[in-house]
């Protein structure tokens, strides 16, 4: 379980956002939304702690994340996958060997073993075939499925998805958000999902916290979220055409 | 990265926050060079890379270097005869003067400054693209010591190159007057080459190697700062591109200067 207690992050005297509070159980996926620049990503990154709050704390499995030293911090990272917004995909590697990376440094396996792990991820993405292309050569949606690949090769507890379905057209978003449900069902993963992206919550979400006004103004399950009073989140949800009532 | 605050003061907004910006840069420095001598020790981390980075840092400078050297010592070669004007004065002088200049100077500063072009810039351009691209937060979500993967072959590769570098630029200088020296008739192989024997001393190497291993690390610690902490785009890192290839170069003439009053 991820507990975040009052959170607080600032850059200089920019407040990003304050009395950040929030509970994502085991194997649920949460989604984070809120309007371009509202510090979605920058929560995001403080789960595995590559950004530290000013104040507050996120525990995992009952440990304040924020206190370990570097060499455990290194170990509970290994604990995430992440799907960066650009897939940040090294540009010097093939994408094979981009899923194949985090295994040879972090795992001791044969050989054999890491090509048939990789082949495995390539396969959930359905991008067996294109393993020796450098990241150049592919599509934003390829990009994004090597980077999904790449995230899930190690079997993390958690997956940080980070605009899993910006700047791709409506049928690959819906392949992308197929992929992150089917993860969350079949690998039982916890999921936290920032997204501006409507379509892509109602689909792959259980809870959604909406940031607004430098805090997390509403938070609850989607089937909630739908029927919410708060004016903000209704005209945010109603822009993208997705009001239910 | 959170920045100091800035406070006003009566030596004005200006020199405070020039001052405090200085400081604070100085500490993110010094507190790079401290994690990535920390992580010396994880060879299996950084290994891979350290021979792919000794390469495109010395393999591939090689023919600048060696074009340099040729021109430099040619050009000396000129110079000097034509500044040599008495009979009073053995021709093979010249040999001495520029093989001597060469070796002390001209080798390491002018190799320097050209690499630090090359090397600083590629450097910098490299590690800011990563970074603004996330693909250094991506190697830190997976567990990685970025600093370790990245900057420690660098590091190692400068320090490592620039002197086998230097040696290639010195003899190429030699080879340069040398042969412009023969080709314009102003001075006879031979007699360049008694002249370079007369002062070759193996101090002035030892000189001309301290100075480019400085040189070295002065180029690939300043490009790997500016271009891991690069920022804004696009536009940041051709900014961290520039600051590394301009600072490189100022801060080598300082060294220069600071290790020929030691030393000399």
């Amino acid at each position: 379980m991820i507990e975040i207690r009052n959170l607080k992050k600032s850059f200089g005297s920019h407040l990003i956002w304050q009395n950040v509070n929030l509970d994502v159980l085991d194997g649920e996926t949460l989604a984070v939304i809120g309007k371009s620049g509202s510090g979605k990503s920058v929560l995001l990154k403080h789960f595995n702690a590559l950004l530290y709050p000013d104040e507050g704390y996120i525990s995992i499995d009952g440990q304040n994340i924020f206190e370990k030293d570097y060499v455990n911090l290194r170990k509970l990272r290994q604990r995430f996958g992440v799907l960066f917004q650009g897939a940040a995909l090294f540009d010097s590697i093939s994408a094979f060997e981009n899923v194949a990376f985090p295994l040879r440094y972090f795992r001791v396996m044969e050989e054999d073993e890491i090509q048939e792990r990789a082949l495995r991820s390539l396969e959930m993405v359905d991008l067996k075939q294109i393993g020796d292309k450098s990241p150049a050569e592919l599509s934003g949606g390829m990009r994004k499925r090597v980077g999904l690949a790449r995230a899930i090769v190690t079997e993390p507890d958690y997956l940080l998805y980070d605009e899993p379905t910006s700047g791709l057209d409506p049928l690959t978003s819906d392949e992308i958000n197929d992929l992150i449900n089917y993860m969350a069902d079949s690998l039982d993963i916890t999921s936290i999902v920032v997204t501006h992206d409507i379509h892509s919550v109602l689909k792959v979400a259980d809870k959604a916290a909406y940031i607004d006004n430098q805090e997390i103004s509403w938070s609850g399950t989607v089937e909630e979220m739908q029927h919410a009073e708060q004016k903000n989140l209704r005209d945010f949800i109603k822009a993208s055409e997705y009001l239910i009532s | 990265m959170t920045r100091l605050p800035v406070h006003t003061a009566i030596y004005g907004d200006f020199t405070i926050s020039y001052n405090m910006n200085l400081f604070e840069e100085l500490g993110r420095f010094c507190n790079l060079l401290y994690k990535t001598l920390r992580s010396s020790t994880e060879v299996k981390t950084y290994g891979s890379n350290l021979l792919l980075e000794m390469i495109k840092t010395g393999y591939d400078s090689l023919p600048i270097i060696l074009l340099t050297g040729v021109f430099t010592g040619s050009v000396m070669t000129i110079q000097t005869a034509y500044q040599l004007t008495t009979s009073l004065i053995p021709k093979s002088t010249i040999g001495a003067i520029v093989t001597q200049s060469t070796v002390i100077e001209l080798a390491a500063v002018i190799s320097g400054l050209v690499l630090a072009g090359r090397v600083g810039a590629r450097i910098a351009t490299e590690l800011g693209t990563m970074r603004v691209s996330e693909q250094i937060d991506a190697l830190e979500s997976m567990g990685f010591n970025s600093v370790t993967y990245l900057v420690m072959p660098r590091l190692l590769a400068g320090i490592v190159m620039f002197p086998l570098l230097y040696v290639f630029a010195a003899t190429s200088g030699i080879i340069g007057g040398v042969a412009s020296g023969a080709l314009l008739g102003t001075l006879a192989p031979a007699e360049f080459m008694t002249g370079a024997q007369q002062y070759f001393f193996g101090s002035d190497v030892v000189f001309g190697l301290t100075k480019s291993l400085v040189f070295g690390f002065i180029i690939t610690a300043i490009a790997c700062y500016k271009g891991y902490y690069a920022t804004g785009g696009a536009e940041g890192v051709g900014k961290a591109t520039t600051q590394a290839t301009v600072l490189s170069c100022i801060y080598i003439l300082f060294a220069d200067l600071i290790l020929a009053s030691i030393l000399l």
